[in-house]
């Protein structure tokens, strides 16, 4: 008698090398990515033990956190972070593991470079330093991120122990309305958990939002999982995953692709397979998204007002601490409200289709004057399609530069910095206070908010200008 | 890597009764760009600890000398965020050796764990009364007994006990880590890859 499996507990049983009783799971990784920032405090720990990358062919290494988005052909002026690149590029060296550094044709944001390469695969376990792993669950992979102590683990032993997570499912029908996108289903449902609301959890995402979504989509919503507090998220592979993933460099071929296909049309979650929680939302009800707050769970349908403390649960400290930062005031619309930067780009929305969207908005439009803008592929693929799609004429016209691919100011590890006070509509994932920059007031939106910000110069509906186009 | 064992610890704690505290404000993206380990207390909350100008901010607790301690006591939801082990090692690296709160992020718990910093989740109740006996006595003392699993508030002698898997507690008791368990099976880890396709 087979007893009834989740999409996680397939993938996750099928990498457990040893059960520690009442303790953690010895799991096996499949592939492992690595970047300058979490990685070289890893790589001497294997030093002081004298230890060796155990399978350096499952392991690929860029560099993307901190790096520049201007003059990438230049030396990197920062000295620190010079000093972590080159660390990295003699790291991977020294160990036989690919690096894909600035300048290389497949260098760009580790989440987005992954998937572009079929290194991201269906019902594989992949890591990496790097919270937003949870992006590679898009294609039926288990993917999240560990702290440097797991990437010397997983770097000398190609595992790391932990407990099984709880497991999740959220299921959404209905057809979405116009503008909304992705990023504003994945605000959505973090506004409704609270940003602690998956902790301890995996998360599925089940119904026919999902199974609408494009791939690009999918790595969006997966991308958000962690800002719940979820361990990762995860969708099935369908048809479209396996179109996506087909042909790619490190994706299975001939026979060995076969076989793949085969085990891979098995990962769903049985009929009968029971949950720890089960979240259903009804999609058509969600409108464009914005945050207002300092946690991505501080977000509001971009019509409404700020919530007043008393509505919310607890925390009301927390809360006037939060809207302070912002200064912002409760009861406060979000429509109107000036902005001076904007931010295109991160492994939550730096991918073409997050480029195709801002186009959409700002063609024919020019950029407002105020607005200082930053739009920045995730990867070289991404920039190349950006040029090839002819979408890079559409932003120049516009008033826009495009910059050269990386983190950039979804961490603002590098020159990118929003300064002190300053408002910027990001399409990133963390409006934490002084993420984008010291002082730097964030809102997450969608492209299409953030473009609509960047031509009108405040907190725009994009439906008002879609609107305009069509009417 | 190795670190001290972990057993009985007895002594004042930092109260910081802000829920959400995300790992970027434990430790700025801007601190991250070193390649080694050591010197990321000295930026411990670093702008919620000095201004720009890095003079003090006065009214952060870590500025306020009245506090001290090796526990530090914290909000709802404590570590959420980015996965940089790093905000662990400030935390380490500053002296504390265990931090409490009523709810831990996934990954920051494990950082922790791993790095030689108790992680003690209690009830919101509890967590309620730490901080109103701090607040009453700066000098209050906690008790946190890893064998036993329980965390006391020394003058009122209220008492809690934590959870924590038996492997992580012997880790912790004995000053072992992940690393030297994995390294122990490599053959069987070995095996076990042969069958795994790339
Ligand atoms: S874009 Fe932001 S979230 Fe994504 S990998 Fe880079 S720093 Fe992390």
């Amino acid at each position: 008698m087979s007893s009834k499996k989740t999409l996680f507990d397939k993938v996750w049983d099928a990498h457990v090398v040893r059960n520690i009783e009442n303790g953690p799971d010895v799991l096996f990784i499949d592939r492992h990515l690595v970047h300058e920032v979490t990685s070289p405090v890893a790589f001497l720990g294997l030093k002081n033990r004298q230890s060796k990358v155990l399978y350096p062919n499952r392991t690929f290494a860029t560099a993307d956190h901190n790096t520049p988005t201007r003059n990438q052909h230049l030396p990197v002026k920062d000295p620190l972070s010079a000093n972590q690149l080159r660390a990295l590029e003699e790291n991977a060296r020294e160990h036989g593991i690919p690096y894909w550094g600035l300048g290389h044709e497949k260098n760009g944001i580790v989440h987005v470079i992954g998937p572009e390469n079929g290194i991201t695969l269906p019902g594989a376990t992949i890591v990496c330093g790097d919270s937003h792993t949870s992006t590679h669950g898009a294609f039926g992979a288990i993917a999240f991120g560990i702290g440097t102590s797991e990437v010397e683990m997983v770097l000398s032993t190609q595992c790391i122990m932990q407990p099984k997570a709880k497991k999740m499912r959220i299921t959404i029908d209905g057809s979405l309305n116009r503008a909304v996108t992705p990023k504003d289903v994945a605000l959505y449902i973090i506004s409704q958990l609270s940003t602690s609301g998956a902790t301890g959890y995996f998360v599925e995402y089940a119904g026919e939002v999902f199974r609408n979504m494009s791939m690009e989509g999918r790595m969006t919503v997966c991308n958000l999982s962690i800002e719940m507090g979820a361990r990762g998220g995860m969708i099935a592979p369908d048809d479209k995953t396996f179109a996506y993933i087909k042909g790619r460099e490190y994706t299975p071929k001939g026979a060995a692709w076969d076989t793949a296909m085969e085990y891979w049309k098995t990962l769903q979650t049985d009929e009968d397979a029971v949950f720890d929680k089960e979240v259903v939302f009804d999609g058509t009800k969600i409108e464009p998204m914005i945050t207002y707050g300092t946690n991505p769970g501080m977000g509001i349908g971009i019509s409404l007002g700020i919530p007043r403390a008393e509505s919310l649960e607890g925390g009301v400290a927390t809360y006037r601490k939060s809207l302070d930062y912002m200064n912002f005031h409760e009861g406060d619309a979000m429509l109107g409200k000036k902005i001076d930067f904007v931010f295109l780009g991160s492994c939550t929305n730096g991918r073409i289709e997050d480029f195709r969207a801002f186009a959409e908005i700002v063609k024919g439009r020019k950029k407002a004057d105020h607005v200082t803008a930053w739009l920045v592929p995730g990867s070289h693929r991404v920039e190349e399609a950006i040029k090839d799609e002819g979408i890079l004429d559409i932003l120049e016209e516009a008033g826009f530069e495009l910059r050269e691919p990386g983190c950039s100011a979804c961490l603002a590890m590098n020159d990118d910095k929003i300064p002190t006070g300053k408002y910027a509509v990001s399409t990133s994932n963390r409006n934490f206070e002084g993420r984008q920059g010291p002082g730097a007031r964030t809102l997450l939106a969608s492209p299409l908010v953030a473009a609509a910000a960047a031509v009108t110069g405040k907190v725009t509906d994009p439906r008002e200008l879609l609107q305009l186009e069509t009417a | 890597m190795a670190y001290d064992k972990f057993k009985v610890l007895t002594s004042t704690a930092v109260p910081l009764p802000i829920e959400n505290v995300d790992t970027d404000q434990i430790i700025p993206a801007r601190f991250l760009k070193a390649t080694e380990r050591t010197g990321f207390g000295d930026n411990l909350f670093r702008d919620w600890r000095y201004h720009p100008d890095n003079s003090p901010k006065e009214h952060f607790v870590l500025n306020n000398p009245i506090y001290s301690g090796k526990i530090l006591v914290g909000g709802k939801n404590f570590g959420s965020g980015s996965s940089r082990e790093h905000a662990a090692w400030a935390i380490y690296d500053y002296g504390f050796r265990c931090v409490v709160s009523s709810f831990f992020a996934d990954i920051f718990r494990n950082n922790c764990l791993n790095i030689g910093v108790l992680p003690v989740q209690i009830s919101a109740d509890f967590l309620q009364k730490i901080f109103e006996a701090i607040e009453a006595s700066p000098q209050a003392q906690l008790t946190i007994d890893l064998p036993a699993q329980t965390i006391t508030i020394n003058d009122t002698g209220d008492t809690e006990s934590f959870e924590i898997n038996h492997y992580k507690k012997d880790n912790m008791l004995n000053g072992y880590d992940d690393i030297d368990y994995l390294l122990s099976m490599k053959g069987e880890i070995e095996n076990f890859a042969k069958d795994m396709p790339l």
